[in-house]
Formats: structure tokens, C-alpha cells, sequence
């Protein structure tokens, strides 16, 4: 196994990610430095994600790096039945950095065992997604200048959304204040609420957006997905609540920046887009910087 | 007072696991590999027990068990004794214990886990004792002792 490789946020340290937003915002300054020259990245996409296979090629293509890999296994030997295993022993030999996206969960964890080189997890099924985490560190510490004692709103599909779980892990470090804001079938699961329990975090469940959002530092949105409910009827019921309207941001806090992992449907009214306030396409943006943090403190360049 | 009629006969040397809930009996007998041994084997099924309604017993000649399979025990029959039998007595109890860790004997009830699909040794951490909880190292996910399915 090797020791660069990220595979969950959990697998790092308050310090460890304090450096490496700091290298991102290094990056921010000056995205080009050809630091990758001669080195090639393997992108290995299982499934498809455009937005962060896109991110992750711009990154390794601004440090000079060249790519090799595919964008969907059904242009890979995985249709022939190779095992990930065997995938992965095979690039192993090639490249000297995998970013892999894979629809299993865990297959990360199982890749960085089998691999010599890091192994940067793009998403494993419904497990982690640590580079996204990490862009959205990245985005509320450069809004904020800080991510000491914030207050986050988190709004949406907190049971099934897994950038919300991994930010409520990564946050942790850094004495937040939560609040929750979804549809009763769609809420935090139990196993975060005992993990912030542990830690004597502060969280708060609230049905409605307008109670609390004045006091928000940071409105993280996500989209509320139809297929989540049983009954087309409770979707059509709730799906109103959770939408965020520019008359809303009346009264909230200066420093207050709404977050969205994207794509949004309609839980952001095209009209904030204008505000101020609105930091979703900054946040995709701050993704490349972000990555190319990860990158080079998974080969040690940085 | 009179020693009441065994179930199943005693055994000269070797161990003896009472208190098995009868349904487990199998996947004990799978844990201790009881298919390859050379040694006789003795087992009661469906036998009546005050604390469980039915349990099973297994006793096996002239083995004696390793802490790791006393473990792998725990997992499945938490609440079994063990008595190690010599010259047709009983010269030790032990309490199976749960371990820190468990590898390879349960499987993963998250069905997109990668140990679902692939042939890979599954990897627990033990979250939670009483009951058995165990976290899966690769996709994170709990399975607890109510879904728990040996491999």
C-alpha cells in the first residue's frame, strides 16, 4: 500500500487539511506550474461524472502532467470481465498517480491497497468524495478567511447526499455550529447526529429555511431528488420548501455565501445567481485549485 | 445430587461448546472448519436448554480451540461456553470474547460494497459490543448481528 493516496476525508488530520488549502490557494494565485512535467495520470471513470473528471484533467493538465484513461468502463477491458483488481495492477504499471471514479463503494480503499502509486478517490458510489469536500473547504475558507467557529446550514437531501456527510466529517475539526434543514425522510442520519454528539458539536433541526437563515455563515444547498420519495405526493409537497429565493437573502449576514455542490435543479431561484451572496460557480471553479493541491500532496511535490 | 443424563455422551479429551443457539450451530461448525477434521466429532441439535429454548452442542476429541477461533465464535454465539475437558472433566471455562477486528468471516450486508463483487478478503472494525456491530475498512458502512452472514 501506499501513503499518498486519499481515499475519504476521514483519512485526514485537521493539519493535513490546512495544508493542503493552503497549497490550493497557492494554486489560485498561479494555476500553472509545471510541476507534473514528464509525470503521466492515470483517469480511470468507471461511470461517468463529467463536472469531475473535467476538474481533475484541468488540474493535472495546468501542473503539466499528461493523462492516460477512460471516461466510461464501457470503453475499458471491465467489459470483458477484468476484475478492478487487475485494472488497477495494470495502470499501476504505467502511471504514476490514479484518479479513479468507480460506481461501488469502498472500490477506492481496494485500489489504494492494490496500487504502488496514490490513488486519489473521485468518488466511490455513495461512500466518499473527498476531493469535493475539499473544494468546499476551500470555498468557505476563502470566503469566510477562516473555518473556526462558522455556522452552517446545511439544506435538502441530508440522508442520501454524501458531499453534506463528508463536509459534517471535515467541518468537525473546526468547532461549526449546524443546522439542518430537509424533509423529515430525507434527514441527517443517526450515525452523524452520534458522531456530533461525540465530538459535543452544536447541531439544530429545523423544518423551514426562513428561521435560521440570518444567522448562517454558510447555506450549503443540495437537490432534494425526486426518485428519494416513495410517494410522488410527499415529493410534491416538500419540494417548494427547500427552494432558496433572492427576497429570502433580505436580512441575512454579509459574510453569508450559499454553497452547492451542482448540478441544481430548481432548489436555487435563477434570481440569486446575481446576488453577492451566490458562490456556487466561484465553488466549481476553486475545484481545479483545490485538486491540484491533492495531487501534488499525493505524489509529495508540495 | 444425582448427575442428570447427557444429552449427548461425554467426551474424554478435548472441547465441548455448549449454549450454541441452534440456528448458529452450522456456521460454528463452518468457523471451526469441522468438515476437514480427522477428530470425532459429536453434535446435539435442537437439544433443550432453560436459557435459550433450543441450543446445540458440539464436542470435538482431542482439539483444543485457538483464541483467534474462540473469536470468530463470539461473533455468531456471543453467548456460548466453552470447557476444555480432560480425562472426562472439566479443567477450564472460557467465555468466548469479541475481538477488536474481524477479517475474512463475515461478509459486508451493503450490497454495492466492492467485497460484494470482487474477490477480496472483507475488513471489520468492531463498533459496537452488545450487540455486534462491525464497520466495513472499505465502503464504511455498519453491519450488525441481526444481518450478519458468514462467508
Amino acid at each position: 500500500m501506499n501513503t499518498g493516496s486519499i481515499v475519504s476525508i476521514e483519512d485526514l488530520s485537521k493539519e493535513q487539511i490546512m495544508e493542503i488549502l493552503e497549497i490550493a490557494r497557492e494554486f489560485e494565485k498561479n494555476p500553472n506550474q509545471r510541476l507534473l512535467e514528464g509525470k503521466v495520470a492515470a483517469s480511470l471513470f468507471f461511470e461517468p461524472s463529467t463536472r469531475t473528471r473535467l476538474s481533475f484533467e484541468t488540474a493535472i493538465n495546468r501542473l503539466g502532467g499528461r493523462i492516460v484513461g477512460f471516461t466510461d468502463a464501457s470503453t475499458s477491458s471491465v467489459t470483458k470481465g477484468e476484475t478492478l483488481k487487475d485494472t488497477i495492477k495494470m495502470v499501476d504499471n504505467y502511471a504514476d498517480l490514479i484518479v479513479m471514479r468507480h460506481p461501488l463503494e469502498g472500490a477506492a480503499r481496494y485500489a489504494s491497497e492494490v496500487a504502488k502509486v496514490p490513488v486519489l478517490n473521485a468518488g466511490d458510489g455513495a461512500n466518499q468524495h473527498p476531493s469535493q469536500t475539499m473544494l468546499d473547504l476551500y470555498s468557505i475558507y476563502k470566503t469566510q478567511g477562516t473555518l473556526e467557529n462558522l455556522s452552517i446550514c446545511m439544506i435538502g437531501d441530508l440522508k442520501y447526499g454524501r458531499t453534506v456527510h463528508s463536509l459534517v466529517q471535515a467541518m468537525s475539526h473546526f468547532h461549526p455550529t449546524f443546522h439542518f434543514i430537509s424533509p423529515e425522510s430525507l434527514s441527517m442520519p443517526e450515525s452523524y447526529k452520534i458522531f456530533l454528539k461525540k465530538l459535543n458539536i452544536p447541531f439544530y433541526e429545523h423544518k423551514d429555511l426562513d428561521s435560521i437563515i440570518n444567522e448562517a455563515d454558510i447555506l450549503y444547498m443540495t437537490r432534494v431528488q425526486k426518485e428519494r420519495f416513495a410517494d410522488p405526493l410527499e415529493y410534491e409537497k416538500v419540494k417548494n420548501v427547500y427552494i432558496l429565493k433572492k427576497s429570502m437573502l433580505e436580512g441575512t449576514k454579509d459574510n453569508m455565501r450559499i454553497l452547492h455542490p451542482l448540478p441544481r435543479v430548481n432548489e436555487i431561484s435563477i434570481d440569486v445567481d446575481d446576488s453577492p451572496k451566490a458562490y456556487y460557480f466561484e465553488q466549481a471553479k476553486n475545484g481545479v485549485y483545490a485538486r491540484e493541491a491533492m495531487i501534488c500532496r499525493a505524489l509529495g511535490l508540495k | 445430587m444425582a448427575k442428570k443424563e447427557l444429552q449427548v455422551s461425554a467426551i474424554e479429551n478435548g472441547t465441548v461448546i455448549d449454549h450454541i443457539p441452534s440456528k448458529c450451530v452450522f456456521d460454528v461448525m463452518n468457523i471451526l472448519e469441522v468438515k476437514k477434521l480427522d477428530n470425532a466429532v459429536t453434535i446435539g441439535y435442537n437439544l433443550s436448554s432453560e436459557k435459550l429454548g433450543r441450543k446445540a452442542v458440539i464436542k470435538i476429541w482431542d482439539k483444543f480451540l485457538e483464541n483467534e477461533e474462540i473469536n470468530k465464535i463470539s461473533l455468531i454465539a456471543p453467548m456460548a461456553k466453552i470447557n476444555i475437558i480432560k480425562d472426562y472433566d472439566v479443567v477450564e471455562k472460557k467465555t468466548v470474547e469479541v475481538p477488536q477486528a474481524v477479517e475474512g468471516i463475515v461478509k459486508c450486508m451493503n450490497p454495492k460494497c466492492i467485497t460484494n463483487h470482487e474477490n477480496i478478503k472483507t475488513k471489520f472494525t468492531v463498533v459496537g459490543k452488545d450487540p455486534i456491530v462491525l464497520k466495513c475498512l472499505y465502503c464504511d458502512k455498519l453491519t450488525d448481528q441481526e444481518n450478519m452472514e458468514m462467508i
